[in-house]
């Protein structure tokens, strides 16, 4: 299992690429943390995600 | 000569700084950010929702038009904060942030020592720190000492629209003017006489959110704002009269026509 913005999904083996886009996720819009590594919008990683790895999908949101 | 803002060597020609949170719509909270005439706003960071329409969040809207602020909300400790504003980096392209650490939940007072211990890490790697504080001068003197770009106290609770209820420490902050960086009275205000209140004693820049989302019009909340923070800055460098301990008439005394002059007491 990876867990992704919180939620256990079968993502082991897929790279973020793949990830993103069965998520109808654009990778311009969205920074994500796969364990302790940020990675800027646009710049994915191109390893594959390994079980346990816990990914953050952001975006900015409005807030004061 | 233009009166202008400079925090870390930006400079900007409005001292509203503004919030992008509690709008009810996209369309009014651009409008009411243009109607602002703010040239900085803030956002947060956010886990995007899987499989919702607008999933990309904010991004389109404010990207190119404003420097943006992502803000740490939702951190309760250094460790969580340094991790957002990483991301926000990561998103913007741009190393400020408006560093605010919370761990209360009823007041959203910042914690000073996590704030303090986050500050450091986020210089260190680079950051233009603004941090969110109590009304705290020690604690502001230690912030910029390290290097924070500015000071940003609050005048009350987050979103309470309380108004300047720190005004006797945010007075102490400004004699302490020339020792620190520009100070954003940041929370709390309600109205724009709060925002002129405070520019009036020589705060450098005022952050107003829910007090212009939450108004009946934002948009006109918004432009009502703008005209406050200009006024009160005009005052402040227009160098206010003494206030006197009793009354000074307006008209002169002598030559009042038809009647017996007052005799001196």
């Amino acid at each position: 299992m990876v867990y992704v913005n919180g939620e256990p999904r079968q993502a082991a083996g897929k790279t973020l690429e793949e990830l993103l886009k069965e998520l109808q996720l654009n990778p311009q819009l969205v920074a994500v943390l796969v364990n302790e590594t940020v990675y800027p919008r646009g710049k994915l990683p191109t390893e594959p995600l390994k079980e346990g790895d816990v990914v953050e999908i952001v975006t900015l949101m409005q807030g004061g | 000569m233009a009166d202008l803002l400079v925090i870390a060597n930006q400079t900007f020609k409005s001292r509203l700084i503004v919030g992008t949170g509690k709008y009810r719509d996209r369309g009014v909270m651009r409008e009411a950010l243009e109607a602002s005439g703010a040239e900085m706003v803030t956002v947060s960071i956010r886990r995007v929702e899987i499989g919702a329409p607008g999933h990309q969040g904010l991004l389109e809207e404010v990207m190119g038009k404003y420097r943006l602020l992502p803000n740490t909300a939702g951190a309760k400790t250094a460790e969580e904060a340094v991790r957002i504003a990483r991301l926000g980096r990561a998103l913007t392209g741009e190393n400020w942030v408006k560093l605010e650490v919370i761990p209360d939940p009823l007041y959203l007072l910042p914690d000073p020592l996590e704030t303090y211990r986050a500050a450091e890490i986020l210089l260190q790697e680079g950051f233009v720190v603004l941090p969110y504080i109590g009304p705290d001068p020690v604690l502001a003197t230690k912030l910029s000492a390290i290097g924070c770009a500015t000071v940003m106290p609050l005048a009350a609770p987050i979103g309470s629209g309380w108004g300047v209820k720190t005004r006797a420490l945010i007075e102490v902050f400004l004699r302490l003017h020339d020792r620190l960086p520009p100070i954003v009275v940041d929370a709390g205000l309600g109205l724009p006489s709060h925002a002129a209140e405070v520019m009036e004693l020589g705060a450098d820049a005022v952050l107003v959110n829910t007090a212009i989302a939450e108004a009946q019009d934002p948009v006109a909340m918004a432009a009502a704002f703008r005209m406050a923070v200009e006024a009160g800055r005009k005052a402040y460098l227009a160098g206010p009269m003494t206030a006197r301990e009793t009354a000074s008439p307006s008209s002169p005394v002598v030559g009042v026509p038809l009647v017996q002059p007052e005799t001196p007491v």
